[in-house]
């Protein structure tokens, strides 16, 4: 225990005293006094030269971080899948094709994909209610190849991308309205192994 | 595992008793315990000379049947009796070959007290051109039951027969009685002996896996006019587009147990794994079988050349052919009943449509002109017809394309949507799913589109499929 220390310690004390006291007086309201800050430690350094001017930089953009950057690997992958970073890609009716906002979550999910190349995942297509059973099948499987095909494009390794199509016969909303067969025209992503 | 042995051991125990009372399948033969007619007790024999059964000038013939006679004279018995007039009556009424005269107006008449017991008069009173009577009596194997069946005009015996065996189904004494009757006063061939396979997500299970809330689909069979519906998969997992056997003893039917679609060949009454012919795996994904009419090929689709193409194989799997090559989806396939030809769905124009190939991969022929076709079934002899799934709305309807005319017809118009129709071996009723009454159940309708009758009630159940 240094000199610095013993002499804070009572110092502290001595200000949680006057503070109580000053709580329980009754005469007159407690008010809180800033108390004066601690005397800054005096060091003896040697002395050193001053730095010279650091040339002007242009500043380097940092990448936004997510607000709660964990380790995705430390889950397990029935927590994983639960709440899965991998988005699906939506569909238009009767189509296979990857519009603007089914790019934005390919290109994303790729991202997550790179910086897990651990990760193995399949690819589920999925159709809504409409349109036969056995179609849905064919439907589905291009879904999921064409969501695929758009990963590999833009540098993820087909080996660790599997697809099934499961057509109609597992819809991810019951409903029978365009806000219900919208969410179940998709391709669904599944990791199975990291 | 379990589960499944359980369930084919419980079949395979319900089978036996099948195949005890019912010899093979073929309206020509009679089961094994039947006596030959000369054999039948007097007075009454039953000649060789074909008597048919007429009615009026243009109108069907008009038939009663006579509640059946418990000889044995215990609650069984007469419940047998019972059940046997009751299952008879409907069988006879399926096929709409003859008008059956109301079980209240045959009541009106006394009950017959034997197999002899013939009121010609009686019977004649209410109209009846023909009379169906029948005996029931317990034996020491179970039960044996004796059916004439009666010309009223002409005051002689048209039918008649005995029956013996188990007392474990005795629908199927009436199913039999009814075929048979079918075979020899109209040589129509019976489906009252058939049946039907299909999906069902009745059991409400949830497939376990990382998604949550995926409803478990099993295959069920049932008799054809909804009676014994059992389940003869136990996989908690995803079943379904199921086909039966020429046999009738084995289902083929495409499973994502495996976390792909695969087909797999369940013996339903035997115990032992199925099989997967096709092979399967993330690669090579099979789905969509169709049994050809001699049973020793199943078509199929696969995507394992990249794209989902119509393959055609034998049933354990060898010669493995391929049948189309199109970068379009080319699926489901339907076998023609002499095997020469298939039709499936292609969408190769931009939407799915129905064609014809040849066996040997030539001679590909569209046949639909509609905005969305899909799911063809091929008629049996001797219509030459395709069912399909037309998309007519919102929603779906039944036609059947006919290649006589070159037209399809409609069956089915709005009634809920209507989807994968499957033709009974006769050709004269299509089974299909439909939406019409809430869920989508099991439905079974005439070629001419009249009599729509619901077979399931539990769940949602989809893709039937009609034994031979």
């Amino acid at each position: 225990m240094t000199n610095r220390q013993t002499v804070r310690v009572p110092l502290a004390l001595a200000i949680v005293l006057a503070a109580l006291v000053a709580a329980c007086a009754k005469q007159s309201p407690p008010v809180a006094r800033p108390t004066p800050p601690p005397p800054p430690p005096t060091t003896t350094q040697p002395e050193r030269l001053p730095e010279p001017p650091q040339p002007v930089v242009e500043p380097v953009p940092v990448p936004p971080e997510p607000l709660l950057e964990e380790d995705l690997n430390a889950r397990d992958l029935d927590t994983l899948n639960r709440d899965s970073p991998l988005l699906p890609a939506f569909f238009a009716f009767d189509s296979q094709e990857i519009d603007d906002a089914a790019r934005a979550t390919l290109d994303a999910n790729a991202d997550l994909l790179r910086r897990y190349p651990n990760w193995v995942v399949t690819i589920e297509g999925h159709c809504d209610e409409r349109g036969t059973a056995e179609y849905n099948l064919a439907l589905g499987e291009r879904r999921a190849l064409s969501a695929r095909a758009y990963l590999i494009q833009v540098g993820v390794s087909g080996d660790r991308l599997r697809t099934v199509s499961y057509g109609k016969e597992f819809p991810f909303d019951p409903g029978h309205d365009e806000v219900a067969w919208a969410k179940n025209r998709r391709a669904h992503f599944v990791i199975t192994s990291k | 595992m379990t589960r499944l042995r359980l369930a084919l051991s419980f079949a395979a125990a319900g089978a036996a008793t099948l195949v005890a009372t019912a010899g093979p399948v073929g309206p020509q033969t009679s089961p094994p315990q039947t006596r030959p007619a000369s054999q039948q007790p007097p007075p009454q024999q039953p000649r060789e000379v074909f008597v048919p059964i007429v009615g009026e000038i243009g109108a069907p013939p008009r038939l009663a049947v006579a509640r059946f006679l418990a000889l044995t004279p215990d609650k069984d018995t007469e419940a047998v009796a019972d059940a046997i007039s009751s299952v008879l009556f409907d069988d006879l009424q399926f096929e709409r070959e003859f008008y059956m005269i109301p079980q209240d107006v045959v009541g009106t008449v006394p009950r017959p007290r034997s197999i002899d017991d013939t009121q010609f008069d009686r019977w004649r009173e209410i109209g009846a051109d023909g009379v169906i009577i029948g005996t029931v009596r317990k034996t020491d194997r179970g039960l044996s039951v004796q059916v004439r069946m009666l010309s009223v005009r002409g005051k002689e015996s048209a039918f008649g027969k005995e029956y013996s065996g188990t007392s474990a189904n005795s629908r199927l004494y009436a199913h039999t009685i009814a075929d048979e009757i079918h075979q020899q006063q109209r040589r129509l061939r019976g489906v009252a002996r058939t049946k039907l396979a299909f999906s069902s997500d009745r059991d409400g299970e949830r497939v376990r896996g990382p998604v949550a809330d995926r409803a478990v689909k099993e295959i069920y069979i049932s008799d054809y006019d909804g009676a014994n519906q059992r389940r003869i998969t136990a996989t908690l997992g995803l079943n379904s587009f199921p086909v039966w056997s020429a046999d009738s003893r084995a289902i083929a039917y495409t499973s994502w147990r495996q976390g792909f679609p695969n087909i797999f060949i369940s013996r339903i009454y035997e115990t032992g794994s199925p099989t997967t012919p096709a092979g399967g795996s993330f690669a090579q994904q099979n789905y969509l079988a169709a049994w050809s009419a001699d049973g020793t090929k199943i078509a199929f689709t696969s995507s394992r050349d990249g794209n989902p193409e119509i393959y055609v194989m034998n049933a354990d799997g060898t010669g493995l052919r391929r049948l189309t090559s199109n970068p379009a989806s080319d699926i489901t396939p339907t076998w023609a009943p002499t095997g020469a030809q298939l039709a499936f769905t292609s969408d190769r124009t931009g939407s799915p449509q129905i064609y014809v190939i040849n066996a040997d991969g030539t001679g590909l022929r569209r046949i639909t002109f509609e905005p969305y076709c899909d799911r063809p079934t091929w008629s049996p002899a001797p219509f030459n017809e395709i069912a399909y799934s037309s998309r007519t709305g919102p929603g779906h309807d039944i036609k059947v394309y006919s290649f006589s005319t070159g037209q399809s017809r409609q069956l089915t118009f709005g009634e809920g949507t209507n989807e994968s129709p499957a033709f009974a071996p006769n050709g004269r009723h299509l089974a299909f799913a439909t939406t019409r009454w809430g869920k989508y159940q099991i439905a079974v309708v005439g070629r001419d589109g009249n009599v729509v009758r619901q077979l399931t009630r539990a769940g949602n159940n989809y893709a039937p499929n009609w034994s031979q």
